[in-house]
């Protein structure tokens, strides 16, 4: 081939290049825009502070729309009618009555990512440390302890496919209690050291006890933890980011089992008896749960459509039976505030 | 006709006679549209398998791990592939076309499965593409100027680099959760670095056409006398080579400013790496490939060093970043301009591969080991002790690499 056909070829492959990706990207971007402006408008739910001062849910609101991606809260009464947005922008969101735990992201050409309190009106209070991709938020019920689980990621091309978690608590008051990842962990009786350790999605008991997900390997525990011991204890195999129950007695987790890699399904265990019950959501769940009350749990699923950015939030019995309900279209990363409980 | 003529300074002596060649540039424009392409990707891949497929951080950790030894091997399949045909180019084309598929088979890519199997495709393609790609850059410059010519080829591989997740990021900003977007733009950037490579990289014959290099023939030429202590002592400081990310690691432990920019870190070595991938592989040209590759591992030593030290700051986080940038910059182009010098033409990909692979096995190895001691001892004394090791071997490949060059 000549130089000047090679060249026409290249200038060829180039436009088509262009041209193709331009117009792919432009669709995209004018199926968004239709898809916004054809998305029934958000139907404002009442007045922030009428639906603060009842039991109400607190979650990531991820309908199209000026609203995406702001918190909002609906009345547990009705869940899946009209939301009450706040000013506040979150990728993960936790919430009790006192305050409020803000995970968020600010894309850049590295993007980087914020833990913030906010205080009941959502404006923030103070930032928390935070590295790496936010995962999990959580604050103790009454809302002094703050818990937030990220992923730091060593990337290198000759580092074994490697990640790492760093999983903080603070109190609200900023001050650090301890990265839990360094507390001892102890199983069957003997002190877990190695490199692959890691702990998160911790749920408080009380001011002090807690209970998180430690890994080692392969395996997964529940596990018991007290800060002034620094020190955490396996309960149960084969659990990861467990939720306690509003009574204390039970514990909502996912379970990997026998599934195929990056597959799990929701189970409670029972504090008391020590059975495990697998719940009636067969569909892969990667969240950490959120309890509704003492018979009912909710979680958020990513949509199954290809290319939404969309999540719902479902419920299910806590005893295995029955099935998943659609709770909350267009929502992520629950919370549910009850009242002033344990304050 | 080619567009590129393999330019030989008539007296082909002092580092700044003559220009790199047009292939080295091309070849460069090649890495450089598939680096935008792939670093766009790897730039979201974390956040894409999170937020928009659902899966944890655990799984995407065990997807990092798959490829690691499969690659290895593919990297000398590729190299010896080239020597065998004479025909490193489409080996390279091969190796190229893969990744770019992978990118647009993301689009259709939603199970755990499938994302393992394309990113799979995606490092494979880059384990066969290396070494033949640097057989060619080898191939189309004056032997004097190698270093030069690597350092070259790796600055704009490293723009690439870099400009990829701007170019994602660009895109994120106009289309929000469009990772499909960035696929198919991802996609469009890799398909232009082939047409590139296919349309004007020449097919440079490293051997006569009719010729075939048979294994036997690479086995005595990478086993022989010439590359075996290159090979030892590659391999010997590759074993004392730390993985970066263990680095930015104990920085973070320590520096509260690491912790919060823990991702730029990459980029500020990266930007050190850049700027001083060109002016080392003249360096290398002048006074040696062999002494700048140990040379550069003084840097990696003052790196375990730094990052020992029991407290940090911002100074010496960056400290830390450009010295990794130095050490990266005299490796990494280095060797095989170092090692292209000691094979004949017709097995130059099987010893750029088997050098490469060395290193990276060694530095597999090394991290293993490391990972396992930072668990036992914590990262200073690991440094440490790795530091010491590290002077010891750096003591040993400069004996074993002593008149490594003069031996032509």
């Amino acid at each position: 081939m000549s130089l000047r056909n090679r060249v026409a070829v290249l200038v060829t492959v180039l436009i088509v290049a262009v041209a193709g990706a331009g117009a792919y990207v432009w669709n995209v971007r004018r199926d968004q825009a239709r898809t916004v402006a054809a998305a029934p408008p958000v139907p404002p739910g009442a007045d922030l502070a009428t639906v603060r001062a009842e039991p109400h849910l607190v979650f990531r609101s991820t309908a199209l729309g000026a609203g995406y991606g702001k918190v909002a809260v609906v009345p547990l009464t009705a869940p899946d009618g009209p939301r009450t947005l706040t000013p506040a922008s979150c990728e993960r969101v936790y919430a009790t009555a006192a305050d409020a735990i803000c995970l968020s992201a600010e894309r850049g050409l590295v993007t980087t990512y914020q833990a913030r309190l906010l205080d009941p009106s959502w404006a923030p209070v103070r930032d928390l440390p935070l590295t790496g991709i936010p995962s999990r938020a959580r604050l103790s019920r009454d809302g002094t302890l703050a818990a937030t689980t990220t992923f730091v990621f060593g990337d290198s091309y000759a580092n074994p496919g490697q990640f790492s978690t760093r999983t903080v608590v603070t109190r609200v008051d900023g001050e650090v209690v301890g990265d839990i990842e360094k507390f001892t962990l102890t199983v069957d009786g003997r002190v877990v050291t190695s490199v692959d350790k890691n702990l998160w999605g911790v749920t408080f008991l009380d001011g002090d006890r807690f209970y998180a997900t430690a890994a080692s390997g392969a395996r997964t525990w529940l596990v018991e933890g007290s800060l002034s011991a620094r020190a955490v204890t396996a309960l149960h195999d084969d659990v990861e980011c467990p939720s306690l129950s509003p009574d204390r007695t039970r514990v909502a987790f996912k379970k990997h089992g026998d599934l195929p890699a990056g597959r799990w399904r929701l189970a409670v265990y029972d504090l008391r008896t020590g059975a495990e019950t697998l719940l009636a959501e067969t569909r892969s769940i990667d969240d950490q749960v959120e309890w509704l009350d003492d018979r009912t749990v909710v979680y958020g699923l990513p949509r199954e459509t290809a290319g939404t950015a969309s999540s719902d939030v479902w419920r299910v019995s806590a005893d295995g039976t029955g099935r998943p309900q659609l709770l909350i279209h267009d929502a992520w990363s629950p919370a549910v505030v009850r009242g002033e409980e344990g304050s | 006709m080619y567009v590129t003529i393999r330019d030989r300074p008539a007296d082909g002596i002092g580092p700044t006679a003559g220009k790199v060649s047009a292939t080295v540039l091309l070849l460069g424009t090649v890495s450089l549209l598939t680096d935008v392409s792939s670093e766009m990707v790897a730039s979201v891949l974390p956040l894409y398998l999170t937020a928009a497929v659902g899966l944890s951080p655990v799984a995407y950790g065990f997807l990092d791990g798959v490829y690691q030894g499969v690659s290895a091997f593919l990297r000398i399949a590729g190299g010896y592939a080239g020597d065998r045909g004479g025909q490193p180019k489409w080996v390279a084309v091969v190796g190229y076309g893969a990744s770019a598929i992978s990118r647009i088979a993301m689009l259709a890519a939603t199970g755990f499965a499938a994302i393992t199997a394309v990113v799979t495709a995606d490092r494979l393609g880059k384990g066969l593409r290396t070494a033949p790609r640097d057989a060619l850059i080898a191939e189309a410059s004056d032997p004097a100027m190698l270093g030069r010519a690597f350092g070259v080829h790796r600055a704009l591989d490293t723009i690439g680099a870099a400009l990829g997740p701007l170019v994602a990021f660009a895109l994120l900003w106009s289309v929000p959760g469009s990772y499909d977007s960035i696929f198919v733009v991802s996609f469009a950037f890799a398909v232009v670095g082939v047409a590139v490579l296919v349309l004007f990289v020449p097919n440079l014959r490293t051997t006569a056409p009719s010729a075939r290099t048979g294994l036997r023939r690479v086995l005595r030429e990478v086993g022989g006398r010439r590359l075996r202590r290159p090979l030892i002592a590659a391999g010997l400081l590759g074993l004392l080579t730390v993985g970066d990310g263990f680095l930015y690691l104990a920085l973070q432990e320590r520096d509260d400013v690491a912790a919060v920019y823990f991702p730029l870190l990459y980029v500020g070595t990266n930007i050190a790496y850049l700027a001083l991938a060109v002016p080392m592989g003249r360096l290398a040209d002048r006074f040696g490939r062999a002494r700048v590759l140990v040379a550069g591992h003084g840097a990696l030593l003052a790196c375990y060093l730094l990052g020992a030290l029991p407290s940090g700051g911002p100074g010496l986080t960056l400290a830390v970043l450009l010295l990794l940038g130095v050490f990266y910059a005299a490796t990494d182009g280095v060797l095989p301009a170092l090692v292209s010098r000691l094979v004949p033409a017709e097995t130059r990909g099987s010893g750029i591969a088997a050098a490469q692979t060395v290193v990276v096995l060694a530095r597999f190895a090394s991290s293993l080991t490391f990972g396992v001691l930072w668990a036992v001892r914590g990262p200073a004394v690991s440094l440490l002790l790795f530091a010491a090791f590290l002077v010891v071997a750096i003591g040993v490949a400069a004996w074993m690499l002593r008149g490594a060059e003069a031996a032509r």
